[in-house]
């Protein structure tokens, strides 16, 4: 299970550079959107995948899953879903303003 | 336990919440964020006093045991940091008063000051990996905001690379903190620390510590990842380009220093490529700042040099240059949140940045002059002012270890820095004055520059009285005991 999982986040992270690598500002907002997921795919994959029983069983429990990547991944969502939001709008105002998506146009002195 | 420590953390937030409510009322609006600011600064200093006294303060949240629930730890260190961090605050927000335009004040800008103070403060002051990655989110999301108020095109422009290289580096933090939870199966600091002094120095944990090196080193500006710097960092409006300058980078450096000290001290190969790594970075920034014409990007680059000098004296690891790096720290935050203040009244006046169209500002403003020269000889760390302690001491400690090299980079250094600042001097304040001179009344503006100037001068003419809380901030970096032992209470 767990090789599954780090071949999937490889697959993931590998999609993202490619997207975060390419031209248009839309490609990389889905690129860091990718990427966020590996991340969190990982980070679950790092506390253990399937230990066989619920996370909270007291304290003589043989057999329990580890709640805190959980945890964390849900603070890492709501995090990274916050930042692609504004992201998002900060790229349609860029649009709007500058007439461009294109990162190879969004440099040099033309817009300062 | 106490809470006086979570105080420069719930201030700001409560304040900022509050100022979102009446966004439209201007006055209140300073007034309160002033107010919460002061109050900041009076608890930071309560907080230095105690800890003094009483060692490292530490609480546990919801009173969940040190390992098990997050756990808030303020050192020396950090309790120094937060001082300087709200002084430079309520300075800036002294200079937004009449320095930011009524657009920007309507959207925001004191609440997301308040925000940004949130997640700097609180960065400084957790004990908790993965805590640090959320305070450097509210810290960053704030940043964003800030950064794009004003909704000019290259406002826009640079804020969409921002906030992109941030997000990359983000998701670098948390893969780090998933890496270092698999290999030690915690996330309190201190815990880590002493997991990992039991494990010893293995492979993965020198990955662990490049990939924390290259997370907050993009953080902090340092030799291959500076690129985003001068270009995001130039497109701001003064108050916020202090902000950023003073607190945003010094974050990522406090995070390399904290986590280097606490869990990969035992590494030696970490320590060397970092020691490497701030060489290359203070000779990329001076020849950046001798190279514009432009007086922001000029401070911008001494930025990067001075990231590199501080970060050079933490790689030495000895007492001696750990305490240097701190008073280094300290002082650059200082001096540049002055720097930007000055140089933003001497843009109010002339209406440019560009130095060729700025000359002979001295004979109506010698106050400006006068005090951007001496702000500039504190930053190239001519005596008695605060830069020279540091600095020293950072090279007397390289000399201890032998690294001859870097102290002739680093004393060198200093004249390029010099050579960049005297530039603005000579050719914006000197000479004939040229058309855009304008009689403006400037007084406000100045104010906060000037009591920023005073601090560092203060802090290099009573550098007898200050030492012992550096030297105790350099012993909790030193000696990662002190700090697991207070926050486990064992």
């Amino acid at each position: 299970m767990e090789f599954l999982m780090i071949l999937i986040i490889g697959i993931l992270f590998m999609c993202a550079t490619y997207l975060i690598l390419s031209k248009s500002l839309l490609r990389i907002i889905i690129g860091t959107g990718l990427l966020s997921h590996g991340v969190h795919l990982l980070l679950l994959t790092m506390g253990g995948l399937k230990k066989g029983a619920a996370p909270l069983l007291g304290q003589h429990a043989e057999s329990y899953s580890d709640p805190l990547p959980q945890a964390l991944i849900l603070t890492a969502i709501v995090i990274s879903f916050g930042v692609t939001s504004f992201l998002l709008v900060l790229a349609y105002r860029t649009y709007q303003e500058l007439g461009t998506d294109n990162m190879e146009k969004l440099r040099g002195k033309k817009y300062d | 336990m106490i809470n006086l420590i979570l105080f420069p953390i719930l201030i700001p937030l409560l304040m900022g919440i509050i100022l979102i409510f009446f966004y439209k009322k201007i006055i209140l609006q300073r007034i309160f964020s002033l107010l919460s600011t002061g109050a900041s600064i009076v608890v930071s200093i309560c907080m230095i006093d105690k800890i003094k006294n009483e060692g490292i303060q530490t609480v546990n949240l919801s009173n969940w045991d040190a390992p098990f629930g997050i756990t808030i730890v303020s050192d020396m260190l950090s309790a120094l940091l937060v001082l300087t961090t709200n002084i430079i605050a309520f300075c800036v927000l002294l200079y937004s008063f009449k320095g930011i335009d009524r657009e920007r004040e309507n959207y925001f800008y004191y609440a997301m000051i308040q925000f940004l103070l949130v997640g700097v403060t609180g960065a400084f002051s957790t004990g908790d990996i993965f805590n640090l990655f959320v305070f450097f989110e509210v810290m960053l999301m704030a940043s964003y905001v800030l950064l794009v108020l004003g909704n000019t095109k290259i406002q826009l422009r640079e804020t969409v690379k921002y906030i992109i290289v941030n997000v990359v580096a983000s998701a670098l933090f948390v893969v780090g903190v998933a890496y270092i939870y698999s290999v030690v199966g915690t996330l309190n600091m201190a815990l880590i620390s002493e997991r990992i002094s039991e494990v010893g120095g293995t492979g993965i944990l020198t990955v662990i510590a490049v990939l924390f090196l290259l997370v907050f080193g993009l953080k902090g500006a340092i030799f291959p990842l500076f690129f985003w710097l001068p270009g995001s960092y130039n497109a701001a409006p003064i108050p916020i380009l202090a902000l950023f300058g003073a607190l945003l980078t010094k974050v990522g450096v406090y995070s390399i220093s904290r986590t280097y000290s606490l869990f990969f001290y035992q590494d030696s190969y970490v320590f060397s490529l970092l020691g490497i790594l701030a060489l290359i970075t203070i000779i990329l920034g001076a020849i950046g700042s001798i190279a514009y014409n432009d007086v922001k990007k000029i401070i911008i680059y001494n930025i990067i040099t001075a990231i590199g000098v501080i970060l050079f004296g933490f790689s030495t690891f000895n007492a001696v240059s750990l305490s240097g790096s701190i008073f280094y720290l300290l002082h650059d935050m200082i001096i540049k949140g002055a720097l930007f203040l000055l140089i933003g009244a001497m843009i109010y006046i002339t209406g440019t940045s560009n130095l060729k169209y700025m000359s002979g500002l001295m004979k109506k403003y010698p106050l400006l002059a006068w005090t951007f020269f001496i702000a500039a000889l504190g930053l190239a760390g001519i005596p008695p002012l605060s830069g020279f302690v540091g600095k020293f001491l950072i090279i007397q400690g390289a000399f201890q270890a032998g690294n001859y090299i870097g102290s002739f980079i680093v004393v060198l250094s200093s004249l390029f820095v010099l050579l960049s600042v005297i530039k603005i001097f000579v050719k914006g304040f000197w000479g004939e004055e040229s058309d855009n001179v304008m009689k403006k009344p400037v007084k406000t503006l100045l104010l906060p520059g000037c009591i920023l100037v005073l601090l560092s001068f203060l802090i290099g003419i009573g550098v007898e009285v200050l030492s012992p809380y550096i030297s105790l901030a350099a012993e909790s970096l030193l000696q990662p005991e002190n700090y697991i032992h207070a926050v486990l209470k064992e």
